[in-house]
């Protein structure tokens, strides 16, 4: 009824936040993208996705600059959070490398850091359109699971991202079929 | 009718005149009399402030104001503070050095906010301006410890160097030693403040300087400076007005000995701030300057808990500015609210903005004391994890004077948690009586209503904060069509589409600046948008690819929609879009 007053046409105002895309907020127990569901999900993405609040996951909220985060938290939070180095091991390649997610501010820079650490491309298109692409970023995170990297808010993947691994789509297939619990013994099973 | 203005009366004397008209607003209106008051103006114009680097390029300015001496620029969003513009995304100060290089070689002053300034710009700085006076560089970032050495090798009559909040590289050549570069007959120092400086500086050429500037009256010191560093120092420049320590979390008997000492030697100082990891016991070496301070920053202090900091804001009777975390609890501010009746501006920080559970004894209570107590307290930043409305409604009816009101409950979507509903009534009580508020910050549990009361009330408002509020398009209508006064309008996370940005699209054009990200608005809309409004720049900051390869009715990311006389830019990284299809760089 109020809408009225508004003066234009009002149709069908959608409410709520936005469906579609990338969820800015996710509740991780609920809608966590383990890996074994990816390889066989490709329709249902984005009607499926519920965006549900988790404390403390959304991105610069509360509104404490990023100087005063830095600054102000116990010295012992500080050290900690100060160097987030995990190990990459890409598919193929013959070494691991080292990368430190607190020196990026977004996916976009961590892909443009891993293309130079591997000297491929492709990462950033992984990233961005994760079924179509030659290779597949994915993540351990601190429950052991194996996660596609870009899923959740940028915040959320440094605090939880134990490792990464890029790996070749043609793998991907087997691995997504292992159940959840035996993903940690398949890890070592990294390619020559 | 020719006017007599131009032909009769010398030119010298209304530029003498105008030299006692200082504010931006008159100046520009006097320029508008007439085509040679215009013109006396403009060349008698000496200090610019531009809000947004991108709503002017450097040569519209250096056209319209060819002999400018201090010059003020703006860049990110606000909102960039809390990481929610992606990096590379633009406020570039290179190509205005590299103008105001040759146009201004007479500039003195040079203050950057949210901007991006390199080593090479801040290396031309020095070498292009021989009486460069002062430079302030607040949340930059860009540069690092080699550009410092260029400001102070090369500026022969600075005054000041404030870094306030800046992110700076330590190149590890010069750790610390450009401060050595500062020549030996340098002694004009003012004001240097490098407490964002993350490593350490040489002591032995700190103290030298210190020595030899007689005018030195602020310094600010970043965390490695010790204790019993600071006393040398603050022996050498008993003048001190304004200081801010380092660490020093090992309390020493004879630190402090010699510690309060040289704080009774300084009977200027009126500002204090730093006191990173201090240890409580070094806590009275300053209550005897305690009555002379009229400010205080404890906001970095994690150390000192309520019953240290009740001891010693009680001795601030004339404290006009004070910023705490948390830590100081109701309690605190209860006595606070009794001890400094000449308080302005209170900001309370979260001591642990991340955790679930209060971990102190700080409520809305607190607030309500401070704006029962202090009769001046006109400027507010305060985060908390409950309100009511009866409190919000309590603080306006005390408070009809509040300028700046910022209020944080670090839940989103909070009610009022004495009924559960939404606080609407509360913050329409701040916009109702106080008819001079200027900013606002909203949080908490609020429907479109509450946006119906600003747009009622909040005539002089100038900047709002929105996050998680609204439940329609109705909201951000109320707020567009009715705050006449607004310039910046920045929202999170609130269901705001299409309809009411497009059918308020000229109240853009009066305003800085309108961020919004994870609400509802299409790419489509904001096509449409900056293909009407020439004069606005439709920005479209997302990091999922081209929107081009979405339906055009999918939301996006962020936007920001900013008014220019200077078109597009030119520096757009491959994340933001505009309506102009080939301005997109790097992707196809």
């Amino acid at each position: 009824m109020e809408k009225e007053g508004l003066g234009l046409e009002i149709t069908e105002l959608r409410l709520g936040l936005p469906g579609g895309s990338a969820p800015i907020l996710v509740d991780k127990n609920e809608k966590k993208r383990v890996f074994s569901d990816i390889s066989d999900d490709h329709e249902n993405s984005s009607t499926d996705w519920k965006l549900t609040q988790t404390k403390n996951q959304v991105v610069g909220w509360p509104p404490v600059c990023s100087y005063r985060r830095k600054n102000s938290f116990h010295e012992k939070d500080r050290l900690e959070t100060s160097k987030m180095y995990v190990k990459v091991s890409m598919d193929g390649a013959p070494f691991l490398r080292k990368v430190d997610l607190s020196m990026h501010e977004g996916y976009s820079d961590l892909a443009v850091a891993l293309e130079k650490l591997f000297d491929c491309f492709g990462i950033g298109e992984a990233l961005k359109d994760a079924e179509n692409s030659e290779q597949v970023p994915i993540y351990e995170d601190k429950d052991g699971d194996w996660m596609l990297v870009g899923d959740v808010p940028w915040e959320m993947f440094i605090e939880s991202c134990k490792r990464l691994r890029i790996m070749k789509r043609s793998e991907a297939k087997g691995f997504g079929l292992q159940p959840k619990g035996s993903h940690k013994g398949n890890s070592k099973d990294v390619a020559k | 009718m020719k006017m007599m203005m131009g032909s009769s009366f010398p030119e010298e004397v209304l530029e003498h005149v105008f030299s006692f008209i200082e504010r931006d607003k008159d100046r520009n209106a006097i320029s508008t009399v007439c085509q040679s008051w215009y013109e006396i103006e403009r060349w008698s114009r000496r200090r610019v402030f531009v809000g947004n680097c991108y709503a002017v390029s450097p040569l519209i300015l250096i056209k319209r104001f060819p002999d400018v001496r201090c010059l003020e620029l703006k860049g990110k969003p606000h909102f960039a503070d809390f990481n929610l513009v992606p990096e590379g995304w633009g406020a570039y100060v290179s190509p205005w050095i590299a103008a105001a290089s040759t146009a201004y070689p007479w500039l003195e002053e040079i203050r950057l906010k949210r901007m991006v300034i390199s080593d090479d710009s801040l290396e031309l700085i020095s070498k292009s301006f021989k009486n460069f006076k002062v430079l302030v560089l607040s949340s930059c970032e860009g540069f690092s410890t080699e550009g410092l050495a260029a400001i102070a090798a090369n500026c022969r009559n600075l005054r000041e160097l404030d870094l306030r909040e800046s992110e700076v590289e330590d190149l590890n050549q010069s750790s610390g030693h450009w401060l050595s570069h500062f020549p030996d007959n340098y002694t004009s120092l003012v004001s240097l403040n490098i407490a964002c400086l993350n490593s350490e500086v040489s002591f032995t050429a700190l103290e030298r300087l210190v020595g030899r500037c007689p005018n030195l009256r602020t310094l600010r010191l970043n965390r490695a400076v010790p204790l019993d560093r600071l006393a040398i120092l603050l022996r050498r420049a008993p003048q001190l007005v304004e200081l801010g320590t380092g660490e020093a979390s090992d309390l020493r008997p004879d630190v402090f000995s010699n510690l309060s000492g040289a704080f009774s030697g300084c009977k200027e100082l009126k500002s204090l701030s730093g006191f990173w990891d201090v240890a409580p016991g070094y806590l009275p070496v300053v209550y005897p300057i305690c009555p002379r301070l009229t400010s205080l920053n404890l906001s970095y202090a994690a150390t000192i808990q309520s019953s240290d900091l009740i001891k010693l804001v009680s001795q601030c009777h004339n404290l006009q500015k004070l910023w705490v975390l948390d830590y100081i609890e109701d309690l605190g501010l209860e006595a606070l609210a009794a001890s400094c009746k000449d308080l302005r501006e209170l900001r309370v920080f979260p001591s642990e903005p991340f955790g679930a559970e209060p971990n102190v004894l700080l409520t809305e209570q607190g607030l309500v004391s401070v704006s029962e107590g202090c009769p001046k307290l006109h400027s507010v930043l305060y985060f908390c994890r409950q309100m009511s409305n009866d409190a919000l409604r309590t603080i306006a009816r005390n408070r009809p004077n509040m300028t700046r009101f910022r209020l944080c409950i670090i839940e989103p979507r909070t009610p009022d948690y004495l009924n559960h509903q939404s606080l609407d009534v509360g913050f329409g009580a701040i916009v109702e009586h106080c008819k001079d508020l200027r900013r606002l910050s909203l949080s908490g549990l609020l429907t479109d209503r509450v946006f119906e009361y600003i747009g009622t009330y909040g005539k002089k408002l100038e900047m709002l904060s929105v996050a998680f509020a609204g439940d329609s398009d109705l909201g951000l209508h109320h707020v567009l069509s009715g705050c006449e006064n607004l310039r910046k309008l920045e929202i999170r996370d609130c269901p705001f589409g299409d309809k009411a940005l497009l059918a308020n699209a000229a109240k853009l054009e009066t305003m800085r600046s309108l961020w919004m990200s994870s609400c509802s608005v299409s790419f489509g809309a904001c096509k449409l948008l900056g293909q009407k409004m020439p004069r606005l720049n439709v920005e479209v900051i997302d990091e999922r690819g081209p929107p081009g390869s979405r339906p055009e009715s999918c939301p996006v990311e962020k936007l920001y929609i900013y008014r220019t006389i200077s078109g597009q830019r030119f520096d757009m990284p491959g994340f933001v879009w505009t309506k102009d299809e080939n301005s997109a760089l790097g992707l196809s």
